[in-house]
């Protein structure tokens, strides 16, 4: 059992390109972190630094408060599955359970009980004689997991681990992998870029983007208050909707123009968002959950809104829709300040059940104020 | 029906003509090792009197005498343990040396590496025979001629099969090595638990091409060894070919004797050759 920190740790590859900048975060003993970001931040290398794979620019990496930058992989006693295996062709399950053990010199008889009981543990049992080449996508994953638990490491590191594997079978053995690291409390840091998986697996989630950190906190408090337009954006499913839009008072107190609507705001956002007075008169970037908006009566909504496309889930429908309003994307808002160049994307909204909605159909949408969120221009949180 | 049948007809016309095609070019390879193994087994004075007729493929009667007679007037037990003794070291030797420094090529970092590796593409395309000289010149320096070190040490590292392992190893997937890493193993632990069962087709492959190359070889030898103590059979038969009398039979008997070697390599390792050079096709 240890704990990992990272100290401005930086990575920048031979090529000269920088991936990892100034990264600071502490996965503390027993828990389980994930590591969420699109493809391409950085959250494999922040892993394989980790692991001794990767050498660390600058920076320090401690594992059990020790500095092991110049630690080898063998070292540090870790253990990893990786996002395709990497189970050794040659050997049968067994000799891949025992490999890690052997290395390690334990004596046999220990080896053989090891071997069994993380094999009782993974219901790979009756596969320990197979070569990987024969077994299923699902029996390979809990094989890796069966040679990482082995070896009672003292960090869990996970690439993508369900990533290879097709969608049911990934609810499933998630679940399972939140139940052994529980059971075996060992400190694990999880990475994918699959924010689902984030959200259900992780005690704390940190956001990656463009090999910065940009968040870490509990899946709710993620969720509830993100700390910038891109976590906003990235979290949940769709993510959150960002738009351009104004603070002014009237006679009712706070009103957000957006396009042009008025809404009033609530009691709810002004605790949310307690400097936001200072902010009356300039614009902002403002944030909507898909979940907040709703359907009313022609006249009384927020606007009007042309439907782009509508995907079904059975209890609800994913709208999309295009409104006078000046959409952001959330990846780039954080750079690309105040380029209204036109077209942005599409406004996404929860709505429930499964009506069908036409394309180019006009619905009046309206929005809960409470499900609203503000952002500097620049995305950073107010 | 009469176009479906004219169809077939041409389709196994086309497939005769393919067969024959086959059947003439395998001839063209094989008749002179026939030649070679049924004239061994001739009275010495029929195998130039009938070269030209049927007979040198089919004889009236065999028999091993010329065998017998290779043993009696030339030490052949001595230069075919010479031959499998330098060749078997320069396999061996080489495998271990070339496939280690492929992999240092292919995987490991260190100062130098590009520029050895330019080094090494341009070594490949030296002819022997243009160091052959200067080598000698080495040799002699060492006090080396006539010892079977002269004949193993310069052989073993070879541009060539380290290129070999080179581009197996780089195709290899990276995470096989990182897993045994994290695993707990070091670098040559690695190398020979994780690397070597998985490249079992680039060994095969190194090993044929290397032991074809240097079972046949026969300058260098020629220049080094001077007497028979070390010499190989590439050198010994052509001696034995200047040994009166001039006995046909007999030299054929030799030069079957010195494929034998090969045709057993080739096919205790033919699986695993084929299949080596089939993968390293398939990569590109
Ligand atoms: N050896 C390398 N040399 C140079 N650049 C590299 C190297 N390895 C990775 N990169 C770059 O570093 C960035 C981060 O890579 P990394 O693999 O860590 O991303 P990731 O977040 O794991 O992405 P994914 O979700 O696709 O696995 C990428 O832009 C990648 O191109
Ligand atoms: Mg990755």
């Amino acid at each position: 059992m240890a704990a990992v920190t990272f100290h401005h740790a930086e990575k920048v590859y031979p090529d000269g390109s920088r991936v990892i900048s100034d990264f600071n975060l502490q996965v503390t003993d027993g828990e389980l972190l994930v590591l969420v970001g699109p493809s391409g931040c950085g959250k494999s290398t922040v892993l394989r630094m980790v692991a001794g794979l990767e050498e660390v620019s600058s920076g320090e990496i401690l594992i059990d408060g020790q500095v092991v930058n110049d630690w080898p992989p063998q070292r540090r006693d870790i253990a990893m599955v990786f996002q395709n295996y990497a189970l050794y062709p040659h050997m049968s399950v067994r000799r891949n359970l025992e490999f890690p053990l052997t290395m390690r010199r334990l004596a046999a008889a220990e080896i053989r009980q090891r071997v069994e009981r993380a094999a009782a543990m993974l219901n790979l049992t009756a596969l320990l004689d197979c070569k990987p080449r024969v077994l299923s996508g699902g029996q390979r994953q809990r094989v890796a997991m069966g040679r990482a638990i082995v070896r009672d490491a003292s960090v869990f590191l996970m690439d993508e681990p369900l990533s290879n594997l097709d969608a049911s079978l990934r609810v499933q053995i998630r679940t399972d992998i939140a139940a052994l690291q529980q059971r075996l409390g060992i400190t694990t840091l999880y990475v994918t870029h699959d924010q689902v998986e984030a959200m259900t697996l992780g005690h704390r989630v940190a956001v990656m983007r463009a090999g910065v950190l940009q968040q870490v906190a509990a899946p709710r408090e993620l969720y509830e208050n993100p700390a910038n337009v891109f976590v906003a954006g990235f979290i949940g499913s769709p993510g959150m909707n960002v738009v351009r839009g104004r603070l002014d008072t009237d006679d009712r107190g706070l009103v957000l123009l957006l396009g042009a609507a008025r809404v009033p705001l609530g009691a709810g956002i002004r605790t949310r968002h307690p400097g936001l007075e200072g902010w009356c008169g300039r614009s902002m970037l403002i944030g909507m959950r898909p979940e907040a908006l709703s359907l009313t009566e022609a006249g009384a909504g927020l606007m009007p809104a042309t439907v782009r496309s509508a995907e079904s889930l059975g209890h609800e429908t994913i709208v999309y829709v295009d409104a006078a309003l000046e959409t952001v994307a959330t990846d780039m808002a954080a750079t690309a300040r105040g380029t209204g160049d036109g077209a942005g994307p599409p406004l996404a909204a929860v709505l429930p059940g499964h009506r069908p909605f036409k394309r180019e159909e006009v619905l009046n949408l309206s929005v809960d104020p409470d499900g609203l969120y503000c952002f500097t221009p620049e995305g950073e949180r107010i | 029906m009469r176009v479906a049948s004219t169809a077939a007809q041409h389709h196994g016309l086309a497939r005769a003509a393919g067969y024959a095609v086959l059947i003439a070019s395998v001839l063209l390879f094989i008749v002179p090792v026939l030649l070679m193994i049924i004239g061994s087994l001739k009275p010495d004075d029929r195998v130039l009197m009938e070269a030209g007729t049927v007979k040198a493929l089919w004889p009236d009667s065999v028999s091993l005498r010329n065998y017998a007679d290779v043993f009696r007037r030339a030490d052949f037990a001595r230069f075919l343990f010479n031959s499998l003794f330098i060749t078997g070291s320069i396999v061996i030797a080489g495998l271990l040396v070339n496939s280690l420094a492929g992999y240092a090529f292919a995987r490991l970092r260190w100062r130098g590496r590009t520029l050895l590796f330019n080094l090494l593409l341009a070594v490949m395309i030296v002819p022997f025979e243009a160091i052959a000289v200067p080598l000698f010149y080495q040799v002699s320096i060492l006090g080396l001629r006539d010892t079977y070190i002269a004949q193993i040490l310069p052989f073993i590292a070879n541009a060539f099969s380290i290129f070999l392992f080179y581009s197996f190893f780089i195709g290899l997937p990276r995470e096989l090595e990182e897993s045994a890493r994290v695993d707990g193993a070091g670098v040559l632990r690695t190398f020979f638990f994780i690397i070597v069962p998985n490249a079992r087709p680039v060994f095969a492959t190194v090993a044929i091409l290397s032991f074809l190359t240097w079972w046949g070889s026969y300058l260098w030898p020629l220049m080094v060894t001077i007497g028979p103590r070390v010499r190989p059979l590439p050198v010994a038969i052509a001696t034995f070919y200047t040994l009166p009398p001039l006995q046909w039979g007999d030299i054929l008997a030799f030069g079957a004797m010195m494929v034998m070697p090969v045709l057993v390599v080739f096919v205790a390792f033919q699986r695993w050759f084929v299949r080596g050079v089939a993968a390293s096709a398939i990569k590109g």
